[in-house]
């Protein structure tokens, strides 16, 4: 049982899960696109919040989020599902793919074999596509990789019902209706106004643009407060949010430049074309920001100070607060 | 980011299996795609997180050594897993699991227990016993 399905790599998994379910059910809808239609851009520092000892940094909304606000922008009807066992949740795959439909489901990458090595934590929030089923071998569609895999029964099993933050509970998700008349630019006015909302007008500290002053604040006095050594992988866990695999590299902020260059196009607004390139310099200072923590991280840093990397995070935060305000401003 | 700037720090992190995709810029401002086979600042800290895991890995070997813990606190750090995190996989009580990792606690577990144990790390019986 094998469906035909076209697989495309993408920077992210769920955006790029997005991207080719719709596309297999012909809705063109690019990786950007589906990053701005589902408002995929965020930003918030929760030092109360923990994983594995560090305080929670994070680019995005919660994962899971995208592919719901990119639904309901754009009238597309999802079945989602949980399951208390693992032979329910394959007997549910199986009977989709005797359907036809290839089926997103949520797993862990520490369970995903064809995976390399250094990628497998425990991060039970990564989303692949299952297309169809030779034997006791899943076919798989896993965005971030070039090629198409293969996963065993067993080790699909294992990675459906990781444990963990949070427990994945075999979950997983297929359109069961796809408008063919979908107004895409008022799906795209709804997701980018949703972002810039939150990110240039939330008025609390740990959330949207503010909150990078915030970790500014609070990058500034790490190794004070927690000694040298400390401090580094605190510092480490910042970056490894911005960049590791997943989350599409400086923190989305490229993705979304992409994204307002193809709104720009499709409303015919040259205005937001300025933007895409207002975005793609913060992006850069991300990228500088990150590339100076490495350093402090292998003890490169040549007289480098932890202000002087809460001063690049206060500057990336200010200007990211009025980029986003000027686009909550924007008439679309 | 413009397109010839991204990054191809390869340090076979990637295995050679495949590049990672990321947006960048052409010379006219233009968004698409460009593979990437790594990043500098980004080995950095995937390095330093495995360092710090297999620097936990070797403490607890040396504290099973010394008759502190039970080989059960190796197979969970090489796992990269904690107490709570090991206690929801075994579908037990954190204070039974914080039991099993001393090594009295852990001689006296029946052979279901240390099944399902070896179960959860996908090794043998056998092997849960040991520290390889």
């Amino acid at each position: 049982m094998i469906i035909d399905f076209e697989h495309r790599q993408s920077a992210h998994c769920e955006t790029g899960v997005i991207s080719n379910l719709m596309r297999h059910h012909g809705l063109d809808i690019s990786e950007p696109l589906a990053l701005g239609i589902g408002s995929g851009l965020f930003f918030a520092h929760m030092p109360f919040i923990k994983v594995n000892g560090l305080p929670v940094t994070t680019y995005r909304i919660m994962p899971g989020d995208i592919f719901k606000k990119f639904s309901k922008r754009t009238g597309v009807e999802m079945k989602r599902e949980k399951f208390s066992s693992p032979e329910k949740a394959m007997n549910a795959l199986d009977a989709c793919l005797e359907q036809g439909l290839p089926v997103g489901m949520l797993t862990s990458v520490f369970y995903l074999p064809y995976l390399p090595r250094a990628f497998r934590f425990h991060f039970n929030a990564h989303n692949i596509v299952v297309y169809g089923k030779e034997g006791d071998d899943y076919l798989v569609s896993d965005p971030i990789l070039e090629k198409t895999e293969v996963i065993d029964r067993r080790m699909l099993i294992r990675a459906r019902f990781a444990k963990g933050m949070p427990n994945t509970n075999g979950r997983m998700y297929y359109p069961t209706h796809v408008p063919q008349d979908v107004d895409i630019n008022a799906a795209i006015i709804k997701g980018l106004k949703y972002t810039a909302k939150d990110m240039g007008t939330i008025p609390l500290p740990i959330f949207g643009g503010r909150a990078i002053g915030f970790l500014a604040s609070r990058v500034a006095n790490y190794d004070k407060k927690y000694g040298r050594e400390e401090a580094k992988k605190y510092l480490g866990n910042i970056v490894r949010m911005q960049e590791e695999i997943g989350t599409g590299g400086a923190g989305f902020r490229f993705m979304f430049g992409a994204f307002l260059q193809e709104a720009s196009t499709r409303l015919g607004n040259p205005i937001l074309y300025k933007k895409s390139l207002e975005i793609t310099k913060i992006g850069d200072l991300w990228r500088n920001f990150a590339y100076d923590c490495g350093r402090m991280v292998k003890d490169r840093a040549d007289g480098m100070t932890y202000q002087d990397l809460a001063d690049q995070l206060n500057d990336i935060g200010k200007k990211e607060i009025l980029f986003f305000q000027s686009i909550h401003k924007m008439k679309l | 980011m413009k397109k010839d700037e991204v990054p191809q720090d390869d340090e076979n992190l990637f295995e050679g299996k495949f590049k990672v995709v990321k947006y960048a810029v052409d010379e006219d401002g233009k968004y698409g795609t460009v593979g990437s086979s790594g990043w500098e600042p980004e080995n950095v800290v995937l390095n330093q997180a495995w360092d710090e895991i297999n620097k936990k890995v070797e403490e607890t070997k040396m504290k099973i050594e010394a008759g502190e813990l039970s080989p059960l606190a190796y197979h969970m750090e090489k796992n990269i897993m904690d107490v709570g995190m090991l206690s929801q996989y075994m579908d037990i009580s954190k204070r039974n699991v914080s039991k099993h990792l001393e090594p009295s606690g852990f001689k006296s577990l029946d052979e279901k227990t240390l099944k399902q144990y070896a179960e959860v790390f996908d090794i043998t019986v056998q092997e849960l016993k040991k520290t390889e």
